[in-house]
């Protein structure tokens, strides 16, 4: 037994798990007790899955024993909790879904258990995945690890805190204008946005289908390639998964990045950043130099139209998805409705927060009669001049680089009374989700003490090329090896 | 376009929400800036561009036509405690 075995990464654990070092019920017991003392005061979890994380490990063990190992045996994870699980609770930070236990598993939950993994709880969100800070979850807010009077980010910020104080080596999350990136980024994380499509959707709970996509929350680029070979790939459950072969990620990551062309987007690097995450990002670009890549300056001229385009576009497909809770056959329900209209209008009144409620009648709007060609048609169109430009840089270059965030982690409250403040926030990321490209943060460096993170968009389908630049990134930087103070 | 309590009243009916009087000064006032903020893509030249409905211009794949009974009725319905023989229960619609 190490007491120490917290602060391993995802490849760390397995290799200890491989040379018999350690066993996954001692692993787990270990990160329980952290999920359950010290980590606590994070509110990074909304359920701890004490009981079956134990069973699953000793089975995990046994399976080793008997030398039936698999690619992730034993390694525990958590998930966020807009990935349904059979059997355990899955609320999407909404008091809509505060007793919902879904009857089947989310393909994400379902590949990564059959590699192996164990799954020790789910993390705390944004409501249904609608925000920037964790502020608008039914559960509470996360606090920040590195500052717990900031916050961690959002929408996956119980996963970026959980992974961030080492009380579990890696989370899933999900991104859909920077849900991954924006809380790696604050919590000095590698977060991992793959393609649209590379990654099922089916039984992550939806919010706006054309831009959602499943990913990692990890402590470096080595283990987010190990879980996205686990989770790529295409699904008869999800007709927008693509049938692409998925790549041996892990392999990649050793290849040269010498020749490599990286272009910094201009519009993306403006005095309005904190200057001190800007002297973080100019470092890491001499770090990529020194790597044998070229960095050069390149244009997305309509990029700056993305968060307007996306506040159409989201909350139009938030609208309808979020149509289907009724209050008839899952959801709160109320107890005394007057008739059928009551019964929906008056669970939906009850179930949903401010903020979702917001994106819901900004999505009717949107979509309405009138205003449709004006709003909806119209951001369509521009989503596609910002697609557009992401081709045409990438005629030029390898792969784009920048900021994660305009600025390091905020206080909690900070930007709740105005939600456009908020929703600049992710600036830097919806770009990417919008043109349906991978994107990755991996730590940088710090502002005010807190985390920078360094963000590097690639073409469709182009993890391994990602992947592979932030891990020797990584190879010759430490930051991504830093842990709090308070949770060292 | 501004925002006002009869657009709010409409849009709450449409989504079928509804909002107690004390909150309705917020909701006119920042949906109100979200609509100003999202006007600014009028500016924006587009004649003639496609409008982009998927990220990677994929057309859906399609499979044949055959019921997947993956999950049983019973599974589906434990989400609920109003549901009879195999029926979800409502308020009566009709009399």
């Amino acid at each position: 037994m190490n007491d120490r075995m917290h602060a391993w990464t995802l490849t760390e654990t397995r290799a200890a798990l491989d040379d018999g070092m350690t066993t996954s019920t001692e692993l787990v017991r270990h990160l329980l007790d952290r999920v359950q003392g010290a980590g606590e005061a994070l509110n990074a979890f909304i359920t701890v899955d004490v009981e079956r994380a134990l069973e699953r490990a000793a089975a995990s063990d046994e399976r080793r024993r008997t030398g039936a190992a698999r690619s992730l045996e034993g390694l525990p994870i958590a998930h966020k909790d807009i990935f349904c699980t059979r059997g355990v609770r899955t609320t999407c930070g909404s008091k809509m879904l505060e007793t919902f236990v879904p009857p089947y598993d989310a393909t994400v939950v379902s590949n990564l258990e059959a590699a192996g993994a164990v799954v020790i709880g789910k993390t705390n969100m944004d409501e249904f995945a609608m925000g920037s800070s964790n502020e608008t979850s039914y559960f509470g807010d996360v606090r920040n690890p590195w500052s717990t009077a900031c916050s961690p980010g959002g929408s996956s910020g119980g996963s970026a805190a959980a992974v961030a104080a080492r009380l579990v080596a890696a989370a899933t999350g999900t991104d859909t204008g920077g849900s991954i990136r924006q809380p790696a980024a604050l919590c000095g994380l590698t977060g991992l946005k793959p393609t649209y499509g590379r990654v099922s959707r089916y039984g992550m709970i939806a919010f706006a289908s054309s831009l959602d996509q499943a990913g990692t929350l990890t402590r470096s680029a080595a283990d987010a390639a190990m879980l996205l070979s686990v989770m790529a790939g295409a699904d008869p459950h999800d007709s927008t998964s693509v049938d692409v072969p998925v790549e041996d990620y892990e392999a990649e990551l050793a290849k040269s990045v010498k020749g490599k062309r990286i272009g910094v987007v201009r519009e993306f690097m403006v005095d309005g950043n904190d200057p001190e995450n800007t002297a973080a990002l100019e470092a890491a670009f001499d770090v990529l130099r020194s790597l044998g890549a070229e960095v050069v300056e390149i244009s997305l001229p309509n990029i700056g139209l993305s968060v307007p385009t996306y506040y159409v576009v989201a909350p139009a497909e938030c609208s309808s998805n979020l149509s289907r809770f009724d209050g008839v056959r899952f959801g709160h329900r109320v107890s005394d409705p007057r008739d059928l209209q009551d019964l929906y209008t008056r669970s939906r009144a009850e179930g949903f927060g401010d903020e979702v409620k917001r994106r819901i009648m900004t999505g009717t709007y949107v979509l309405s009669a009138g205003y449709y060609d004006a709003y909806y048609l119209k951001a369509q169109q521009v989503r596609r001049l910002i697609s557009a430009d992401f081709q045409a840089a990438f005629e030029q270059v390898d792969l784009l680089a920048g900021p994660t965030t305009p600025t390091c982690a905020f206080r909690l409250g900070e930007k709740t009374d105005d939600p456009i403040t908020m929703y600049l926030n992710d600036i830097y990321t919806i770009g990417a989700n919008l043109a349906g490209l991978p994107a990755i943060s991996v730590p940088c460096g710090y502002a005010q003490g807190l985390p920078v993170g360094l963000q590097l968009v690639a073409p469709a389908f182009g993890e391994s090329q990602l992947l592979n630049l932030a891990h020797q990134y990584q190879l010759l930087t430490d930051w991504h090896t830093h842990a709090p103070e308070a949770f060292a | 376009m501004s925002i006002d309590q009869s657009d709010i009243d409409k849009l709450a009916q449409l989504s079928r929400l509804e909002f107690a009087e004390s909150e309705h000064a917020d909701f006119v006032s920042k949906l109100g800036s979200i609509v100003e903020f999202v006007d600014q893509l009028q500016a924006a030249e587009t004649e003639g561009v496609l409008p982009m409905a998927h990220p990677l211009d994929l057309v859906q794949r399609l499979r044949p036509d055959t019921a997947d009974p993956n999950i049983d009725r019973e599974a589906l319905q434990s989400t609920t405690d109003a549901v009879a023989d195999g029926l979800y229960l409502v308020p009566k619609v009709i009399e």
